[in-house]
């Protein structure tokens, strides 16, 4: 299957497995270094999963260490033992760079688990929906819609609210509701995919429809399914940063860039850098995996611009 | 056109019925109802009486019948906290969130148009690098931290504008900015490839050399053609609008839906979030079907069977 690749517009890329042999990896390296914006892309997402797995050991002091002799003091504080806080401490005088870097694992697990989920389900869920068709499709289309006529973050607010949070139950939600873009658009390529010449050699040559199903268009629509999973991470952590903010999310001691934002809200007017810092890191964040996704999609689908 | 908008209505009727799914299992997704709604200092006994008066000791389908047949006349219970239909309290709310919306829309529109269209015909000039960071940066940063800093520059250091409220005129600057924002990211992207695309057109070199001038180029022959896509992405980012204003009419305190559905998520008052959760499916469903029917002003070629 991986030979196969369309006369069509359509389909331009063989099965993505290949993406990832070796032959190819070549190819991404050097596709990644002559492209900046993919390239910073690469190297903030490197760094926050960095922080995500490595913080504990690189972090400048215990990021859930209280000293109240050190309490809102501002960025570059040089505190009692001669080490500073360089951007600056919170209402316990913990240190903000420390919790800013604790934080970004949240984030990463969040971001990484939650569009799994989603993912696998939206992907499955347009797959079928577009090569069985027929009424099938049209209820399953009809409940898509439905779903998504209610705004992703009032969803997801209403029911972390009613369910209760935690980080589990905030990936299982953010998971079990985001799974709808992917539903529609793999359709949409299902649709497109099912009726190329190499599906109908498959029937001719015998496959079963399951087989056909898996074997020859899952294949074919599975790099939409990755392009959008690069998206839906930014939108996803944007969602748990915005959920923790406002209490419906992850609660302490769990520290997360939201929840830090939160408690920066209660002395804005006092310690500016809590609010800031916080912020900048999601900011950062989100942007990084923009850029890396708008390049994945360059080079996973040539014919979008 | 009137079968069109009748299927349309049809549509709609199967949307909401699903949202009225959702909505009523919402609430049981941890099994017991009473345990998402009962205040926490209710006792055995108050709690049993509850069970009844809610008629959760009936069975389940009976239950959705019930649930359902009053929430087509707009009855969706009285709200525990306020001691009052929870459609009224709703209802109360509904204007400011959609003043919210229409301003933050409208703002978006008059950054994002003249941004967009600008970058199209001076493309890779300063200008368009410019308004493509910004646009990356609109779309990466979390609204309420934008609102956050929006409060630190305004109301904290230059104490120009008010912190938080209705009540000033002013009050719904900051709120509408922070909205407006990540709509005007994304809307300046999309004007600019839209009419990138458009000023390739063979009729606008005709129009070109038949001597027109460029301004009339641009705006009568370019732009209303690069419109119908930019009509789409507006429909779908007013929802988004709606979703934003949660997080947003938090941060300020906004008495919206936005901040009702919040305080009633943190009082446990679950018929009032039912109710919210019903208004943002019908607001977003309507603004979509008004989008789809303005197509047919902007493009009269355009003609639904």
């Amino acid at each position: 299957m991986a030979e196969l690749t369309s006369k069509d517009n359509i389909v331009t890329i063989d099965a993505p497995q290949q993406l990832l042999s070796e032959p190819r990896r070549f190819d991404f390296l050097r596709a990644l270094y002559t492209s900046p914006v993919g390239l910073a892309g690469f190297i903030i997402v490197t760094i926050v999963v960095f922080f995500a797995i490595f913080g504990t050991m690189i972090s400048p002091f215990d990021p859930a260490e209280n000293n109240l002799r050190a309490r809102f003091q501002p960025p570059g504080f040089v505190n009692d033992d001669g080490a500073t806080h360089i951007l600056g401490t919170d209402q316990l005088g913990r240190d903000i760079l420390s919790r800013i870097i604790a934080g970004s694992r949240v984030s990463v697990i969040v971001g990484v688990v939650a569009v799994m989920i989603a993912g696998t389900i939206g992907v499955l869920y347009g797959l079928i929906a577009g090569f069985f068709g027929g009424t099938l499709d049209a209820i399953m289309m009809r409940m898509v819609d439905a779903l998504l006529s209610i705004p992703f973050i009032i969803l997801v607010v209403a029911i972390s609210g009613v369910v209760g949070a935690g980080l589990t139950t905030l990936i299982l939600i953010l998971g079990f509701t985001g799974w709808v873009t992917y539903a529609r658009v793999i359709r949409g390529e299902v649709l497109k995919v099912r009726e190329l010449e190499y599906v109908t050699a498959a029937y001719a040559i015998g496959q079963r429809r399951i087989m056909v199903m898996f074997k020859q268009i899952l294949p074919n629509v599975i790099s939409t399914g990755i392009i959008l999973a690069a998206t839906q991470v930014g939108v996803t952590i944007l969602a748990e940063s915005s959920l923790s903010f406002l209490g419906l999310g992850v609660k302490p001691p769990e520290i997360t860039w939201g929840l830090m934002l939160a408690d920066g809200r209660q002395y804005m007017g006092s310690a500016w850098w809590m609010t800031t810092f916080p912020g900048l890191a999601i900011t950062i964040t989100v942007l990084g995996v923009v850029f890396l996704g708008d390049w994945l999609r360059d080079v996973l689908d040539p014919n979008v611009r | 056109m009137r079968r069109y908008i009748l299927s349309r209505l049809v549509q709609l009727v199967f949307t909401l019925f699903i949202v009225s799914l959702l909505v009523f299992f919402m609430v049981r997704l941890r099994g017991d109802p009473i345990s998402v709604m009962a205040p926490p200092t209710f006792n055995q006994e108050q709690i049993e009486r509850m069970r009844e008066a809610w008629g959760f000791d009936r069975p389940l389908l009976e239950q959705y019948w019930v649930f359902l047949t009053r929430a087509v006349t707009g009855d969706f219970g009285q709200s525990i906290q306020a001691r009052r239909p929870a459609m009224d309290l709703v209802l109360e709310r509904l204007m400011n969130t959609y003043k919210l919306a229409a301003a933050a829309a409208t703002l978006g529109l008059i950054i994002a148009l003249p941004l967009g269209v600008i970058s199209a015909l001076k493309r890779n000039s300063f200008i368009d690098l410019l308004s493509t960071l910004l646009a990356s940066l609109g779309t990466a940063m979390p609204s309420f931290w934008l609102g956050l800093m929006l409060i630190l520059i305004f109301s904290v250091q230059l104490r120009i504008l008010p912190a938080f409220g209705s009540l000033e005129p002013t009050a719904i600057i900051m709120p509408a900015v922070t909205l407006g924002v990540g709509m005007a990211a994304r809307l300046s992207r999309l004007t600019r490839s839209s009419m990138l695309e458009v000023l390739n057109k063979d009729y606008i070199r005709t129009a070109h050399s038949k001597g027109l001038p460029r301004r009339a180029v641009v705006s009568r022959h370019a732009l209303r053609n690069a419109l119908i896509p930019i009509v789409t992405v507006f429909g779908l980012q007013l929802g988004w609008l709606l979703g934003g204003s949660v997080v947003v009419e938090a941060v300020f305190s906004w008495p919206g839906l936005g901040r009702l559905m919040i305080d009633s998520i943190n009082v446990r008052d679950i018929t009032v979030v039912q109710a919210g959760l019903f208004w943002f499916a019908l607001s977003f469903a309507l603004i979509n079907l008004i989008v789809d029917l303005t197509y047919t002003i902007i493009d009269p070629r355009i003609r639904y069977e």
